[in-house]
């Protein structure tokens, strides 16, 4: 037993990635250094394309039983997500003073902000439906319906910054409807994407519908936007310079690429919606 | 009918020279299967790899829900794996049921892929269940509706009561069915065979008996081609090879889903019964969904993006 006298030995963190649920390192055994000017932080994973694959296959597995789950299911599901955040603002505060250089109270701000941002979105979960879809008059004895549903699996190059708000920026209206994303975190501020995934491992949400990876975007993205079983992409995070050729290596499947420069809007939600036409007999 | 010196035939014989047949490291056998796991392969030979497992695939339908129409397209998906790509090679065989291998000939002849030859599951599979009539009568029909590989199953029950002479006399009758018109293959089914030294008698047995293969399991019990399992019955051809001159083939089934775990079997086998058997004629892997993922992988390599399944077919 350590007396009061006897110095603890830390327990340092491992920080991993987010794949299926399970926090593994990287298969490339790789990792790369987080400073904070000149501060050494932290040796996150570099995740490889290899990892980046086998994400894809967890989000693709994934992606069907979480669109299936009920609009209700999904809000509240993401609300208890917000739940277990609000339960560990400091640790985020902590983190983004530590590497965006901002004081505590603009640290607070944005993890708020965050936090709420998620409960917006959350709340959009059971109104897509009725938002965004339609009954449309045509002329025939049939009525005709408009229901949106998820593209699918969906890439996202988070922000560098706001670490946190960016990410919940880009991944909260693409879960809401029913997708499922690989995330490639803040290349220079990653500590709070790899402590949210811990929110996520921890608040009933099917392994594999997010997915979170730490390493280096450029080496990434091309992968990404060129993988033939991703849908659609958010590369709001990606410096305008290097938007088209990732547009152009995302035409081979048609992939739908969106940049966003608006926030908590609902097109961000719609920028991942297919219409489904249904027809249907009347008076039969 | 190929017989061979080591017994004379009589069931006495063939107990002692199984007796003979030393026992396998358990722990070795894990170790060495799981080391040559770890092999990393190069792009070059990755591309000949893919193609190679690809045309020893027997592309297998076994299920209670097969169609006509279902045979049909596997068998059109066997002789064109990707019809974009003329390229790929046609897989070893088409596996199906009894009933179905007269529609999956036709079918065959009838698009072009006279050479790929029709596998029948054969003896009462998956279970072997049932009399040495209907056994007989199954490979019978099989055959002359056009079967040229005929996969039979032990009785694992003999088998494991120590019956070798019954289950040796019952792969030899059917190996006399087969005669010159088809290839035998047996089924060991190492998931019920419970240690790795019966796998290794049971090679031995299916051997001595005549089979051109010995093949691990049906498929329809877990586990089924473990690594281990294959390296035990790759030594057994070849130290069988040693002793009689004579080349059987193996053929692991079941469980094999992904290029990796095709090109680790292929690593097993250039390792432990070497190079000569990387061919079809010396080894096959039963598989239905591993083509697909062969299929993704050549993708792959051919246009330097991953791939996705929905640029393959279902069935």
């Amino acid at each position: 037993m350590a007396t009061a006298k006897t110095p603890r030995i830390d327990v340092m963190k491992t920080y991993k990635l987010f794949i299926n649920g399970q926090f593994p390192r990287s298969e490339s055994g790789r990792v790369y250094e987080v400073k904070s000017g000149t501060t050494f932080i932290a040796n996150p994973s570099q995740a490889s394309r290899k990892d980046l694959r086998d994400a894809v296959v967890a989000a693709r597995a994934a992606q069907p039983g979480w669109a299936k789950a009920t609009a209700y299911n999904r809000g509240q599901i993401l609300y208890r997500i917000a739940e277990v955040l609000e339960g560990r603002t400091a640790q985020f505060v902590e983190e983004i003073c530590l590497l965006e250089k901002v004081t505590p109270a603009q640290a607070k701000l944005q993890v708020g902000t965050s936090i709420d941002r998620w409960v917006w979105y959350a709340g959009w979960a059971d109104k897509i439906a009725s938002v965004f879809g339609a009954t449309n008059p045509v002329a025939g004895p049939y009525y005709n319906f408009t229901i949106p549903e998820p593209m699918g699996v969906v890439g996202i190059l988070a922000p560098e910054k706001p670490s946190l708000l960016g990410l919940i920026d880009s991944l909260a209206p693409v879960l809401v409807s029913g997708n499922s994303a690989v995330l490639v975190a803040s290349q220079s501020a990653p500590l709070p994407a790899i402590s949210f995934s811990e929110v996520l491992a921890t608040s009933d949400l099917p392994a594999g519908v997010c997915n979170i990876l730490t390493g280096f975007k450029d080496e990434l993205a091309p992968w990404m936007a060129s993988h033939m079983d991703i849908n659609a992409m958010d590369i709001s995070g990606i410096a305008a310079k290097s938007q088209p050729a990732l547009r152009v290596a995302g035409a081979h499947n048609l992939k739908r690429i969106s940049s966003f420069t608006s926030v908590a809007t609902p097109e961000r939600i719609t920028a991942f919606l297919e219409a489904k036409t249904v027809w249907h007999p009347i008076g039969v | 009918m190929k017989t061979y010196s080591i017994i004379d035939g009589s069931e006495s014989s063939l107990k002692n020279f199984l007796k003979t047949l030393p026992g396998v490291d358990q722990v070795g056998a894990e170790a060495r299967a799981a080391m040559l796991a770890t092999r990393s392969i190069k792009n070059a030979s990755k591309a000949f790899a893919i193609d190679l497992a690809i045309s020893m695939v027997d592309l297998t339908t076994l299920e209670g829900a097969d169609t006509p129409g279902k045979v049909r397209a596997l068998c059109s998906k066997g002789l064109r794996p990707d019809p974009t790509d003329s390229t790929v090679p046609h897989v070893g065989a088409i596996c199906v049921y009894n009933d179905m291998v007269g529609i999956a000939r036709k079918h065959l002849d009838a698009i072009g892929g006279e050479e790929i030859p029709i596998a029948a599951v054969s003896t009462a599979f998956p279970s072997g269940r049932a009399s040495l009539a209907v056994k007989i009568q199954d490979t019978e029909d099989a055959i002359s509706s056009g079967a040229a590989e005929i996969d039979m199953v032990i009785d694992r029950g003999a088998f494991l009561s120590g019956r070798f002479g019954e289950v040796f006399e019952e792969i030899q009758i059917i190996r006399g069915i087969c005669g010159d018109r088809a290839h035998l293959k047996v089924i060991l089914e190492t998931g019920e065979l419970v240690t790795y030294d019966n796998v290794r008698k049971a090679s031995y047995l299916a051997m001595l008996a005549g089979a051109d293969f010995i093949k691990t399991s049906t498929g329809k019990v877990a586990p089924a081609a473990t690594a281990p399992v294959v390296l035990v019955m790759l030594e057994a051809v070849r130290d069988f090879y040693e002793m009689t001159g004579t080349r059987i083939g193996v053929k692991p089934a079941g469980g094999i889903r992904n290029t990796k775990d095709a090109i680790k079997q292929l690593v097993l086998v250039n390792e432990t019964a070497g190079p000569e058997w990387l061919t079809p004629t010396l080894f096959r892997i039963g598989a239905s969904a591993l083509l697909n993922d062969l299929l993704q992988q050549r993708m792959k390599m051919r246009d330097g993006r991953y791939a996705s399944p929905n640029y393959v077919t279902i069935d």
